[in-house]
């Protein structure tokens, strides 16, 4: 088997006395599509940044292509970075940019693209997320939040991402708008043997993407010493899985944590 | 200490950006024309004002003692050596320092910053280098015009309502204040520009979440550049002082 393009080598992270990540291990293959799922608050953006090394590791070692993220030099970085596409999960579009200039930026600071090549890359990345020409022009402050994230996502694939990392590509979408979202994802695969891991809450999404699944855990409700990871396999077998903590999750099943949350729920 | 120490290393690599040529042109002149359009208006306004009341203030003094033609001197030099460079900087930190706080604060809580670094641009050197640079070049621009306001002010006192006599007042005043120290207020004033320009943006680029954190990072930006500009004015004086000292030396030394 080939090696893996991005790995979390034993993994932590803590902001101030709060850790979020413990221990964590995630292999990432070539051409593999990843989904990333778990609660909110579990850790799945952190896990996001530390691969493009925007955040560093308390503890243990990230790994792409076989070599640590924190110890690249700035030129590496800044070269490994360009080969992977970041959809942020506010989208986090340059506000003082149109949207044109925004799904345009990658394309011109890397340069070697003229004007011309540069407008038709960045039209036919829009038409894909499905937003209109008459968006070009308009200012990200002008945009629903749906339209956003769309133009979110043609900026991280305007550059023909290696690696695409996806932060709930399809969050605040209608349900059309988000159906074409995972074809665009299932097309980028098909046609650039893209690796992609998908943090998302939409089973839908899960379902028709992912190769495999991986499920966090949030480590305030772990007991010391249990893996953060609580599930490694194929979509399919999300459902019948042993972890009964597994199955309620996707099944989106409060239970007991209605207790939980007190006696408002109970008479 | 800490805090110092993340700060050198952040101004180096703005000043890097502003020597390796990555800056834009036009992004420069934006920053520049912003800096020139907003606070030109107040600096102008507050260093009339501020000769005024030097003007008012020092006159009931010199009056008594019958050097009223003196006054000019008097004034002026302060004006051109300290007033000028100080108040062009902190009105620039007022102005420009806290907005350019703001600005890269909001970009770093919207995670701007880190979207820029994933399209392998540095932000510092993106964001940072052209603002400094403005700042660089905008200040001294500001603090002339907050010395000759600043002598209009006072001289319009003077001769219009205190009725001194032109002649020996301009005369005064050109005789006392020198080349020497309008040059070295400028120079002053430059390091001033620099210097909160890189505090102001560094506040930003750590900014905490949220409306809060945004609008500390702006005040924090302020009231650490109002310090660093005082502290710096002492530092720079003694040295200004030196170096006068050294190529004219003081009336006493010469005669012995
Ligand atoms: N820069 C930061 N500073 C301090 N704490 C942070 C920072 N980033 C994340 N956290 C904390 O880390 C935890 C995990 O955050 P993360 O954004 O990864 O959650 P998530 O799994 O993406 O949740 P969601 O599904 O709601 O987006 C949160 O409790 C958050 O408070
Ligand atoms: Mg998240």
């Amino acid at each position: 088997m080939t090696d893996p393009l991005i790995r979390l080598r034993g993994v932590s992270v803590r902001f101030g006395r709060q850790q979020v990540l413990s221990n964590v291990h995630l292999d990432v293959y070539p051409q593999e599509t990843v989904a990333l799922i778990g609660e909110s608050g579990c850790g799945k953006s952190v896990t996001l940044k530390l691969i493009v090394g925007l955040l560093k590791p308390t503890d243990g070692e990230v790994l792409f292509e076989g070599r640590p993220v924190h110890r690249l030099t700035e030129r590496e970085l800044t070269a490994m970075r360009l080969r992977v596409g970041f959809l942020f999960q506010g989208a986090a579009l340059f506000d003082s940019l149109t949207v044109f200039d925004n799904v345009a930026f990658g394309l011109r600071a890397e340069g070697g693209l003229g004007e011309p090549e540069v407008r038709a890359k960045v039209r036919q990345r829009l038409q894909e997320v499905g937003l209109p020409e008459g968006a070009e022009a308009k200012m990200p402050a002008e945009l629903s939040g749906g339209m956003r994230k769309r133009v979110g996502l043609a900026r991280a694939m305007a550059l023909d991402p290696d690696v695409m990392l996806y932060d709930e590509p399809t969050t605040g979408l209608d349900p059309i708008m988000t159906d074409v979202i995972n074809e665009l994802i299932l097309l980028t695969r098909r046609r650039t043997s893209v690796t992609s891991v998908v943090v998302t809450h939409e089973m839908r999404t899960v379902q028709k993407v992912a190769d495999r699944v991986v499920m966090l855990y949030p480590l305030s409700r772990l007991s010391a010493g249990e893996p953060q990871v609580v599930y490694d396999g194929p979509a399919a077998g999300l459902t019948e899985a042993a972890d009964p903590r597994v199955r309620q999750f996707v099944l989106g099943e409060a239970r007991d944590r209605l207790t939980e949350l007190g006696g408002v729920y109970h008479g | 200490m800490d805090g110092i120490g993340d700060w050198a290393l952040f101004s180096g690599r703005a000043i890097r950006g502003v020597l390796s040529r990555h800056l834009k042109g036009r992004e420069l002149l934006h920053a520049c024309f912003d800096i020139g359009y907003s606070s030109l208006v107040v600096v102008a306004v507050t260093g009339t004002f501020i000769g005024m009341v030097l003007a008012v203030q020092t006159y009931a003094q010199f009056h008594t003692i019958g050097l009223d033609t003196s006054i000019g001197a008097v004034i002026h030099m302060s004006v051109v050596r300290e007033l000028g460079p100080v108040l062009a900087a902190v009105m620039l930190a007022g102005r420009i320092g806290t907005a350019m706080a703001a600005q890269l604060g909001t970009m770093r809580v919207t995670e701007q910053i880190d979207a820029l670094a994933c399209l392998g641009v540095d932000p510092v050197k993106y964001l940072v280098s052209p603002r400094f640079l403005a700042c660089l070049l905008m200040i001294p621009l500001l603090t002339v015009i907050a010395d000759l306001m600043g002598v209009l002010g006072s001289s319009v006192i003077c001769l219009q309502v205190f009725g001194i006599e032109p002649y020996h007042y301009w005369e005064h005043s050109a005789r006392f204040v020198k080349r020497f120290d309008l040059l070295s207020g400028l120079a002053k004033s430059v390091v001033f520009g620099g210097v909160l320009c890189l505090i102001c943006c560094h506040r930003g680029f750590h900014s905490r979440a949220g409306a809060e954190g945004v609008g500390r990072a702006a005040t924090e930006g302020f009231v650490l550049s109002f310090v660093a500009i005082m502290f710096l004015d002492f530092v720079l004086a003694m040295i200004t002082t030196t170096i006068h000292d050294a190529f004219w030396p003081p009336a006493g030394a010469r005669v012995a």
